[in-house]
């Protein structure tokens, strides 16, 4: 303690350290201008009906509106399924492709990792067009020449509320794996091969092995998959926007699309920003959930 | 025993492989499909029929679609963006995940959990207030700049090139010190050389993502010439409902360039995804 304690001041934190906040000085500006702002803004506009020219307060009447909305309650339950219908299958579909991959030799593996991503890197847009056409109600659409090979009718899979859902879920499954798989193939490299000898030599088969080194510890890597993979499928829009425009019948009507609508379609910012609202709190409550539920033996 | 268990052993790594390429088959087919029905004559009908293999290949489709008045504009527009993207995130993401990774400064930890935490919120949330923002108060509607100043720097970015440069050697950054350099010297001659590989996987994702960027582009611009390539498709899917073969033709040439991007530096792509992601 032989120096002398200078006072803890903005002036002297700027003169010793002001470089390095230049170094973060952009994303702090936009973190400030385009996050905190907007969030705390939002929230705001919530508890208001929104005019350019001077909003007015209503207090939680645009919160009440949500929640007594049949259409929304319909929203939250359309985007409940297609999480529920996709995101465990997706994961799933990436474990068994990933397990499948590992064991091959180095050039298969590249092969198959880089098909199955190819995907992931065309936009939303292209794959929602090639499937727009994959489920065309005429015998044109591949799904209906396909289910025509058996003699059986075409089916308008967009046009009816029974099957569009499940054909926005079935497209998900085949064409949203991409990343995953190559993250597991990470994970899975790192895990000691020795791990696995000694499992064999005590005597377990490949079913015992994936249960108690595998699966396990992959958990960190699953959890990551759930927790992003309920985010993306909360925000679906390019799907819904180009093939069903949320009809028929709002049974493909997902609340970021109903959010969309609201507020851009009838410009009611106070209404659509209450809706983002709930939305952002089922979203943070189902994360909390999961981290409690999943990382309960995760090691980080 | 033992010969029943290789035979076993064997047709398991049949079953798999058939599985394997099965799946790719159903992954790669409709992307196959797409490039194949492109080069369809006489697609403007309903009643388009698939065809494995084009007979009589054409590129009509491709003719119709660029006979549209700003489909050349809509690419044009695509690349200025994406570009300008990639390369403000170049330097501002890499400057900050510089500063997180390797220098001490007063708040450091606290800042860059702040900026994490912004992943966490829902797009929805800030969506109608960003809107209102650059739209409303900012009077940026309909430009260029609008559709950029959202994304100048993105936290994903940051935190990838922080998980890159922790990496780093810190060595070598104090001999840059000891002979003189200040930190930006530090950070231009030093780190940004070492970082290149690192830097390269940040542009090509940054670069694809906002190529295919549709939702925010779609909300801010308002007429035809200032549509991204994406949004031109999507409005042109609502404008020509029945041209299946330039719709075709024209998600072919969007899709083209992030293909040969992904074959190209097929490397660096499958590492990129993994550097960012698992070690949370």
């Amino acid at each position: 303690m032989g120096q002398m304690q200078q006072p803890f001041t903005v002036k002297r934190i700027m003169r010793d350290y002001g470089a390095c906040y230049v170094f973060i000085l952009v994303p702090v500006l936009m973190f400030l201008l385009f996050k905190l702002i907007p969030v705390v803004y939002g929230l705001v506009t919530s508890f208001q009906k929104y005019k350019v020219m001077g909003s007015s307060w209503v207090g939680l009447k645009n919160y009440g509106r949500a929640l007594t909305d049949p259409v929304f309650w319909k929203a939250m339950e359309v985007t409940s399924l297609f999480t529920l219908g996709t995101v465990p299958v997706t994961i799933g579909i990436a474990l068994l492709l990933s397990v499948l991959i590992h064991p091959l030799k180095k050039g298969w593996q590249t092969f198959f990792k880089a098909s199955f991503y190819l995907p992931t890197v065309a936009s939303g847009v292209i794959i929602t067009m090639i499937w727009l056409w994959i489920f065309e109600p005429t015998t044109a659409g591949l799904f209906n020449m396909f289910i025509g090979l058996f003699g059986l009718e075409n089916v308008n899979w967009l046009g009816q509320s029974r099957t569009a859902l499940p054909s926005f879920i079935v497209m998900t499954w085949l064409s949203s794996h991409g990343s995953a798989v190559i993250l597991y193939m990470a994970s899975l490299g790192s895990i000691p091969r020795s791990l696995y000898e000694s499992a064999e030599i005590d005597g377990a088969g490949p079913a015992r092995s994936f249960r108690s080194i595998t699966w396990p510890l992959l958990k960190p890597t699953t959890l990551y998959l759930l927790v992003i993979g309920v985010i993306n499928s909360f925000q679906v829009f390019i799907q819904i926007y180009l093939m069903t425009m949320g009809g028929p019948n709002f049974a493909t009507t997902t609340i970021s699309f109903l959010i969309y609508q609201h507020a851009f379609e009838y410009y009611d910012f106070g209404l659509a920003s209450a809706e983002s609202f709930l939305l952002a709190i089922v979203i943070v409550a189902i994360s909390i959930f999961q981290f409690k539920f999943l990382s309960q033996d995760v090691e980080y | 025993m033992g010969a029943r268990t290789r035979i076993l052993a064997r047709a398991g790594r049949g079953a798999s492989m058939l599985f394997l390429l099965l799946w790719v088959f159903l992954t790669i087919l409709p992307l196959y499909w797409m490039a194949s029905s492109s080069f369809r004559p006489g697609g403007v009908t309903v009643s388009f029929k698939p065809e494995w293999v084009v007979a009589n290949p054409t590129l009509d489709p491709y003719r119709r679609f660029l006979a549209q008045p700003y489909s050349l504009r809509w690419f044009l527009n695509s690349i200025v963006i994406a570009g300008v993207i990639t390369g403000t995130n170049l330097v501002f993401a890499s400057m900050a995940g510089y500063a997180f990774a390797k220098l001490q400064f007063p708040g450091r930890n606290a800042i860059f959990w702040m900026l994490l935490s912004t992943m966490m919120i829902p797009g929805e949330v800030t969506l109608i207030p960003l809107y209102i923002l650059i739209i409303n108060v900012m009077g940026l509607g309909n430009t260029y700049l609008a559709m950029v100043i959202p994304f100048i720097t993105t936290v994903s970015n940051i935190f990838l090139l922080k998980q890159y440069m922790s990496s780093l050697p810190s060595a070598l950054m104090d001999a840059g010190r000891i002979d003189g350099c200040s930190e930006l010297g530090v950070f231009f001659r030093i780190i940004v050389p070492m970082s290149l590989p690192g830097l390269a996987v940040m542009a090509i994702f940054t670069f694809v993502t906002f190529w295919n960027i549709f939702f925010w582009p779609f909300l801010v611009t308002t007429t035809d010439d200032m549509r991204t390539i994406q949004v031109g498709l999507a409005l042109f899917r609502y404008a020509q409902a029945t041209d299946y073969g330039a719709m075709m033709a024209g998600s072919t040439l969007a899709a083209i360039p992030m293909f040969l991007m992904f074959f190209s530096l097929q490397k660096y792509f499958l590492q990129g995804i993994t550097i960012g992601a698992v070690k949370g």
